[in-house]
């Protein structure tokens, strides 16, 4: 008796924690709203798959407690309540899979139009590139990593010298125009995970993984490694503010180029003669 | 990872076979009672020791195929250079073979109770696998004296993983060989006995000529070109 | 002199495999310390699987009072908590959960449920314990070696696993673990091979596969999955091993370390993330089966009734066997490998969701129309329903790969992983022990303790692991020693985070209630008799308890019939033991 009652508690606490606790994600400040549709429809069906199963084991716990006298059923298989059961299974899995890959291939399919953003992760902070006029960005490679030179891009290529660094500071986006995420690690795995924009890739030292999302709503993010990169993981944290594109414009204009970062003297020198 | 699927897929689809041979779609509550439990054991008739021995080369054939795997996918980065074969593999790999062909007539030998004509071909067979450890070390110093160390290349670092690996499980099999030769020796194990120790060895021995025929085709570097060409063929 | 054999007995030819010959303990060293009798190897198994997971529970209460209370205790630094959840990680699902099923419950119970009287290879099989405890010692050394144990996260990721910014990277704590794992490696095979060999070729007369209690298919069928994995950490851990010990770059591309330029290139981590979940998922199912076919058992005997639809329990976990192969990507939507791989992993993993549900169902259906007893073995029973089933459908979320996207990474994967794969197993484990210390000791656990450690432990750890889903939902990413308040969370998480916290300790102090319980009952539980719960299988049919070394007696038994035959329409009691012939002579009965 208690324990069909404590049963039937714990599926009654668990929809109620759900519907009531303050605990629910973030505003979303993406396009991928489609992911948080897919969720929802998971918790819809995961939700009345285990709420009817637990009742189901709760009411039997309760109907077919122990009695004195009483004797089981003999009954070793039923067939068609099993294929029944198995078919059920399988549309609501597939209820679930089949809006779940719709959106992945939206999610891996990047749109022609985005803009190429470079994160580079280091232990522990966040770096990033721009590209410059040209709209291309340069060469890299881990091997030509310097202090002068922290994301190792490669000096010899010209579509790398109007390249925007930013070193350890915040990146700014325009609102509403994709971009693409190429993501990269001079040391160890790390994860750019902005929680309001739902997507999130690991950075592998070695390789340029990405991902795409376009900005749908302006303010400051806090960025998160999410992919264990040694002590200072969970301290890891940068900001990427969303812009309108004429405050994005007015940030851009004040930060610096590759060339201007790797040949300061030159720079002091043609600033001192400009005026 | 294709190597090891492949071969997982053998071997899942092999154990399937087997259990379908098992009576796993019967309905066990219907056959209760002595009339029908009555001649079934349907323990198989092969000894023990063989299935064991059938089950622990999974697990080593296994855990080449991933080392096979591991070899093919860390071939697609850009910085593979496979080091020269040294060609003594080539002598080993024919010595390998020989001791396979010894232990072959070893177990017929045994079959046939002629003690004298085992107890030959064992010997013969363990003296053929110690020269092919020491052939196996010989090509080793080669390629250290050619300059090419372990930690200069991940080709070359597979090419003294695999043969270590491959080594240390030849020469796990000769402690069996060896109690095995010991036995031949003893008058007083049955016929029997000793035909089951010197099939076992004789399996094991084959099984891992064959790793070794499979480890030798990828360090040669064939079996890089061969996948090459069915990727070329495919797209 | 009368024959007391039955009739039908005498006429059974003699099985067609030689029994394999015992060895016989002479002194006291060969009887309880290098044995050779599978039940006490299962205890030595046990014992050791137990003490080092006590190490694994005191690491998650250090763990749990740093999240809970951030900032009280100075001693946890980062580098320490990134040690304990390493550690405990690693602990709990290698060295606690896999040895405790397979080399605990497997050596116990399937000589005893197939009706052998010993594992195939005894002397393996005791060399499998003793350099398993080789490998529980070299772990439990790096906590005493310069630099602690590793802190690489229980997934040891290259690069960073082995680099000076983690902790124990450039100290002996990666190399001692690594050695472990390979020393468990090795060890196990040589416990597997028994496992398997056994159930191929040591069951008795009449013991067909089909008529095994499901708790040999399970452990059966996890071993088979466990020997062909095994190998693939296998080759990680040798590979990384070299890359950290001789300088080669399997797994290390080009980085530079803290402004340095290191001599590794070229190589590659997703490589290392493959091999480690081609053996890191089945793993799950390792641990997973052993305890899908305990509860099948304890069900159906407490229930008084057979396993509903036992074929189809039997088709599941082999299948469920055989598909565990290759969903292992999906841990890697977000690792960087081709996006196009996350098609066909989300689809083989949510496949994999039909046969396990089925088999949730089938549970289920048992109680139905059953006489249900709730003692403490039936109580976790339904407490690993209530678990798996919660932890079963929040992989659906992590399997399903855009879903995966915002979740992955976050205290959601940490809930769930802990429901599926921590809690529901234990719950068996308890159930288990609970159901087959009469058998082991002679004597039943005290009940009242009983009822409190499984009323605390259950309530308790759902109270623990439920709410961090929510934890995980507001976007907390796991392995941060604290997160503080962040602009992103729609509420502060740290009183929840406490409240896990005091509910984590207190689950913790009452599984030393049940510590207690085991010693106690030894001397002073209810004496149990030879099969206290009734029940059909063949390790209740002994002749004497706790069994012997040899377990039979004179005779090896004769099975005649399933391992479920319960509440049999016109059979005297509501069960009939596997052995048991009746009626000799077989009437029409129902289907």
């Amino acid at each position: 008796m208690a324990v069909a009652l404590i049963l039937v508690l714990v599926v009654l606490g668990s929809i109620l924690f759900h519907i009531l606790s303050p605990w629910w994600w973030t505003p979303i400040a993406s396009n991928w709203g489609y992911i948080d549709d897919t969720l929802i429809i998971t918790f819809w069906i995961t939700g009345a798959v285990f709420s009817a199963v637990i009742l189901f084991m709760a009411y039997c716990v309760y109907r077919f407690r122990h009695k004195e006298g009483a004797k089981a059923a003999y009954q070793p298989e039923s067939k068609r309540l099993e294929w029944w059961l198995t078919i059920v299974t399988a549309v609501g899995v597939a209820a679930m899979l089949a809006p779940g890959l719709y959106v992945w291939s939206q999610f891996v399919t990047v749109p022609d139009d985005a803009t190429e953003v470079e994160v580079v992760g280091q232990q522990w902070q966040w770096n990033y590139r721009l590209p410059g006029e040209d709209g291309k960005l340069g060469k890299s490679d881990n091997r030509l990593v310097t202090f002068e030179n922290p994301l190792g891009i490669d000096p010899e290529d010209p579509a790398g010298q109007d390249d925007i660094v930013i070193e350890a500071g915040d990146l700014h986006l325009p609102i509403d125009k994709p971009v693409k995420m190429l993501l990269r690690s001079i040391d160890v795995l790390h994860d750019f995970y902005v929680p309001e924009f739902r997507a999130k890739m690991d950075m592998v030292p070695g390789m340029v993984t990405y991902f795409w999302f376009t900005p749908t709503r302006t303010g400051t993010f806090e960025v998160l490694c999410a992919e264990l990169c040694g002590t200072g993981h969970g301290y890891m944290r940068g900001i990427v503010a969303v812009e309108t594109e004429e405050d994005y414009l007015a940030w851009l204009e004040g930060q610096s180029t590759f060339a201007e970062l790797s040949a300061p003297q030159k720079l002091g020198a043609a600033e001192e003669a400009e005026p | 990872m294709s190597v090891i699927l492949v071969f997982l897929a053998v071997v899942i689809g092999f154990s399937f076979w087997w259990l379908f041979h098992q009576k796993v779609m019967e309905k066990p509550w219907l056959e209760h009672g002595v009339h029908t439990a009555l001649p079934e054991t349907d323990v198989s008739g092969m000894p023990t020791a063989k299935v064991a021995l059938a089950v622990f080369l999974a697990v080593v054939g296994s855990l080449f195929a991933l080392f096979a795997s591991a070899y093919f996918m860390r071939m697609d980065y850009s910085d593979w250079q496979a080091p020269p074969l040294p060609r003594i593999l080539w002598v080993n790999t024919a010595i390998l073979i020989l001791a396979s062909v010894a232990l072959s007539c070893a177990v017929r030998a045994a079959r046939e109770q002629r003690r004298k004509m085992t107890r030959l071909a064992l010997v013969t067979a363990g003296l053929a696998t110690v020269v092919f450890l020491a052939g196996q070390v010989t090509a080793w110093r080669d390629l250290a004296a050619g300059g090419h160390y372990l930690d200069m290349n991940p080709a070359n670092g597979f090419f003294y993983l695999m043969t270590g690996v491959h080594g240390l499980h030849i020469l796990g099999g000769l402690v069996a060989l060896g109690r095995t030769t010991v036995k031949a020796w003893d008058d007083n194990v049955a016929a029997e006995q000793l035909r089951l120790g010197v099939e076992l060895c004789a399996a094991y021995w084959h099984f891992l000529l064959l790793v070794w025929l499979g480890v030798f085709v990828l360090l040669a570097g064939w079996a890089g070109d061969l996948l090459a060409l069915c990727r070329q063929i495919l797209t | 002199m009368v024959d007391a054999t039955p009739r039908a007995e005498r006429d059974i030819p003699p099985a067609e495999v030689p029994e394999l010959e015992l060895y016989h303990p002479k002194s006291w060293w060969t009887t309880y310390v290098f044995s050779q009798d599978a039940k006490v190897i299962a205890i030595q198994y046990s014992g050791t699987a137990v003490a080092i997971g006590l190490v694994a529970l005191v690491l998650s209460w250090l763990m749990r009072l740093q999240l809970g209370f951030p900032g009280t205790f100075d001693f946890i630094t980062p580098e320490a908590y990134y040690q304990f959840i390493t550690m405990h990680g690693m602990i709990m699902v290698i060295y606690l959960l896999t040895a405790l099923f397979l080399g605990g419950f497997g050596n116990y119970l399937i000589p005893l449920m197939v009706g052998a009287r010993d594992m195939v290879f005894p002397y393996v099989n005791m060399l499998s314990f003793w350099i398993y405890l080789l490998a529980v010692l070299v772990l439990a050394a790096s906590f005493f070696a310069p630099g602690g144990p590793t802190g690489a996260g229980w997934t040891l990721y290259p690069p960073q696993a082995i680099l000076g910014g983690t902790p124990g990277g450039q100290d002996w704590g990666i190399i001692l673990m690594l050695v472990s794992l390979i020393l468990f490696i090795i060890g196990f095979t040589m416990g597997g091979l028994n496992y398997a060999v056994t159930v191929i070729q040591g069951r008795t007369r009449g013991m067909t596969l089909m008529r095994m209690p499901l708790t040999v298919w399970g452990i059966f069928t996890a071993t088979v999955m466990a020997l062909l994995a095994f190998p693939a950490l296998f080759v990680a851990c040798v590979m990384m091993l070299f890359d950290r010990v001789l300088g080669t770059s399997f797994f290390m591309p080009a980085l530079v370390e803290m402004g340095e330029q290191l001599s590794y290139g070229g190589g590659s981590p997703i490589l290392f993330q493959h091999l480690f979940w081609f053996f890191g998922h089945p793993e799950v199912y390792i641990v997973a089966l052993p305890a899908f076919g305990i509860v099948s058992d304890l069900i159906s005997t407490h229930a008084r009734k057979n396993i509903f639809g036992y074929r189809m329990m039997v088709w599941a976990i082999v299948i469920i066997g055989a598909l565990s192969f290759i969903v292992w990507a999906h841990h890697m939507y977000v690792s960087g490998m081709h996006p196009w791989f996350g098609f066909f992993f989300a689809t083989t993993t949510l496949i994999i969701a039909v046969p396990t549900a089925i088999k949730v169902y089938n549970w289920v259906l048992t109680l139905w129309r059953g006489d249900i007893h709730l003692t403490v073995p039936m109580l976790f029973a339904l407490a690993f329903i209530v678990t798996f089933v919660n932890g079963g459908l929040t992989g659906l979320f992590l399997g399903n790969v855009v879903v995966d996207v915002p979740l992955s990474d976050t205290m959601f994967v940490v809930a769930h992983f802990h429901m599926v794969m921590g809690v529901a197993p234990i719950m068996v484990i308890f159930g288990a022990i609970y159901h087959w210390y009469p058998k082991i000791t002679g004597r039943m656990l005290e009940d009242w303790m009983g009822q409190f450690h499984f009323w605390v432990t259950f309530v308790g750890s759902y109270a623990i692991f439920f709410p961090m889903h929510y934890v995980g939902l507001v976007g907390v990413p796991r392995r941060y020693p604290e997160i503080g308040e962040a602009a992103f969370m729609t509420a502060p998480v740290d009183n929840l985070n406490a409240f896990i916290s005091v509910a984590a300790l207190i689950v913790g102090f009452a599984q030393m209630v049940f510590l207690f319980n085991l010693v106690w009952s030894l001397r002073f539980g209810k004496e149990a008799g030879p099969n206290p719960w009734r029940a059909t299988s063949l390790e209740w049919q002994t002749p004497t308890t706790p069994p012997p070394h040899g377990n039979w007696g004179d005779e090896r038994p004769v099975v005649y019939r399933w391992a479920y035959d319960y509440s049999v329409p016109g059979a005297p009691e509501d069960f009939i033991p596997q052995n048991d012939p009746w009626p000799e002579k077989v009437a029409a009965r129902p289907a």
